[in-house]
């Protein structure tokens, strides 16, 4: 026998007083880490708080019918007879624009998902198409603003909605691939070789199967997207600029919640600054509602 | 004709009671025929079955038993072609099934898995209804009107033991299913698309007894209509459900011989070792 084997005969006897004090600096760490993450905990929370309270605050003062209803008014200077402007064409501008972004985005940041998860796993290919969205998925938005403007925005001449949708779609493409391929990624292979075991061409598999398995994963990702891209500011300011009126058409500038709250929080008026809370209130509330319906949906399908 | 089938020839004329074929008689009534079949998990990487030569008789039931990697469910496998789905595996030999070599590239893999079905370990219901779980793979391979489906939807539930514990839920999702449900579940979609061969890959390991036993009863059953093989770690299921019994080592088929005597008088000694439990 080597001399390096522990052998239980020869070992010195344990010492009590060494296992308590031990034991005591166990106790002393682990009181010590609780803590630190509980008051870490505590720090973040009471920033949220202060921000949602402040957000709700300062929101639903001001936040009526006519911020709903009206278009943009230069400021008041505090005379109760002048017209007070309201965000109907900021709330309709973002409407279309992150519809329009999604509806794009979307479809295309599925194929290419399903393309890394069903199609590419372990190829060259594969690994380049992955780094390359991550690398999008990570790029600030004023370079996608910056690329749209070079690409759509000066050949057609002017901003427009169109160029704004496009900058949006463009953020909307890797957060659905990233969440596509990582659901399609935890399906397990016994789900895919049952289905081909029927007899199931590949597309079949993917569509019918697949998909479906990885619904709500899928649906969650796209959310996510259209909830980054519901508050992007900065792509829209290059892109589809701002209008103080409300404008149905793509092909000129076209006003958003973010750009609005942006411009009228600047503007240094008062009443500007509150219908700029109001605003603030109406994206995080849009946000939210359409993240607890999701969820809903999705438990009722389940 | 080389030596394993001859063993097991020789194996069923020994085994008293049972009727002894012709070797004419026996090449006919055979549904898969493999012939020296090689197979390879990767280029660089060792065969994982040597020349293996095994016959399934006609609405049979033949069990594969053997230690953890020596090959059955790799057999099993190939007989479907799923190996196809990974590149870099690759298969030599010949499989023929009814005298149509499927190793064949040409062949049609979805018309191939249509005739030989499978049936996996962990029960693998879709997430749809139970309903849909059955129509999906007729509906791959046939176009049936609304009464049609709904017969044929009925008639694979009912032979696989389950019609009545979800007739009265057939829209409910096929994930509410206990597991022994969803594996019999299983084997009715299986059933369904109206194979020739069904493969079980080790489809009780993990169900309780209960369900075992009634997987096992239903597997007895299916034998009328289809030619089945199982691979399982189990001995007594092997004993209980099969008619021949083929036993795998080291990527070899060692020995294959009706159930009965594979049981009681084992002719190569790593298979006594391994039925007696000495390993594996």
């Amino acid at each position: 026998m080597s001399s390096t084997t522990f052998d239980i005969a020869t070992a010195p006897a344990k010492d009590p007083a060494t296992a308590r004090a031990l034991g005591r600096r166990r106790r002393m760490v682990d009181r010590l880490i609780r803590w630190a993450c509980i008051g870490s905990t505590i720090i973040g929370l009471i920033f949220l708080a202060s921000i949602l309270v402040t957000l709700i605050y300062r929101g639903f003062a001001a936040l009526d019918l006519t911020v709903l209803t009206r278009e943009f008014e230069p400021t008041t200077y505090g005379d109760p007879d002048a017209p007070r402007g309201g965000l109907a064409h900021a709330i309709i501008g973002s409407l279309i624009q992150t519809s329009i972004a999604t509806a794009v985005g979307t479809p295309v940041g599925l194929l290419v998902g399903t393309y890394l998860a069903e199609y590419a796993r372990g190829s060259k290919l594969g690994e380049a198409v992955r780094f390359v969205s991550d690398v999008l998925l990570s790029a600030p938005s004023i370079l996608i603003g910056l690329f749209i403007y070079q690409m759509v925005v000066l050949p057609m001449g002017g901003f427009s909605g169109l160029a704004g949708a496009l900058a949006l779609a463009i953020i909307v493409i890797p957060v659905v691939v990233r969440t596509t391929e990582d659901m399609l990624t935890l399906i397990p292979n016994t789900l895919r070789e049952a289905v081909v075991a029927l007899g199931a061409p590949k597309w079949k598999m993917i569509t019918l199967v697949t998909w479906r398995a990885a619904l709500s994963g899928i649906v969650t990702g796209v959310l996510l997207a259209f909830a980054r891209i519901a508050g992007e500011t900065a792509p829209l300011l290059l892109t589809s600029f701002g209008n103080s009126i409300t404008s149905w058409d793509l092909s000129r500038s076209m006003s958003s919640l973010p750009i609005a709250i942006y411009q009228q929080a600047n503007s240094g008026f008062p009443d500007l600054i509150d219908i700029a809370w109001a605003g603030a209130l109406l994206v995080t509330l849009g946000v939210l509602s359409v993240n607890v319906v999701a969820r809903v949906l999705l438990r009722k399908r389940k | 004709m080389n030596s394993e089938t001859q063993t097991h020839i020789e194996a069923s004329r020994g085994f008293g009671g049972m009727q002894v074929r012709s070797d004419a008689a026996l090449s006919m009534k055979n549904r898969i025929e493999i012939r020296n079949l090689d197979f390879f998990y990767g280029p660089t990487l060792p065969k994982a079955l040597k020349g293996i030569s095994l016959n399934f008789p006609d609405r049979q039931v033949t069990g594969m038993i053997g230690p953890s990697g020596c090959g059955k469910s790799t057999l099993l496998r190939v007989m479907n072609r799923m190996y196809s789905l990974y590149p870099g595996q690759r298969a030599e030999g010949e499989v023929l099934l009814d005298g149509e070599n499927l190793l064949d590239p040409q062949m049609d893999l979805n018309e191939l898995r249509s005739k030989v079905g499978m049936v996996f370990q962990k029960p693998t219901p879709f997430p749809m209804t139970i309903y849909e779980n059955i129509a999906f793979g007729v509906r791959l391979h046939e176009k049936l009107s609304k009464a049609e489906m709904d017969q044929r939807v009925e008639w694979a539930l009912t032979r696989a033991a389950i019609w009545n514990e979800v007739k009265d839920r057939l829209q409910a999702s096929a994930m509410g299913l206990s597991g022994g449900q969803q594996q019999r579940l299983c084997i009715a979609r299986t059933i369904a698309v109206r194979p020739e061969v069904i493969l079980f890959d080790e489809p009780t390991s993990a169900l309780d007894p209960i369900s075992t036993l009634k997987i096992e009863e239903l597997i007895d059953e299916l034998k009328r209509d289809f030619t089945i093989a199982i691979v399982t770690h189990n001995m007594q299921q092997a004993a209980r459900c099969a008619d021949q019994v083929a036993f795998f080592y080291l990527g070899e088929l060692v020995e294959v011989a009706p159930a009965a005597a594979m049981f009681t008088a084992p002719k190569h000694p790593k298979t006594q070792e391994y039925i007696t439990g000495r390993f594996g």
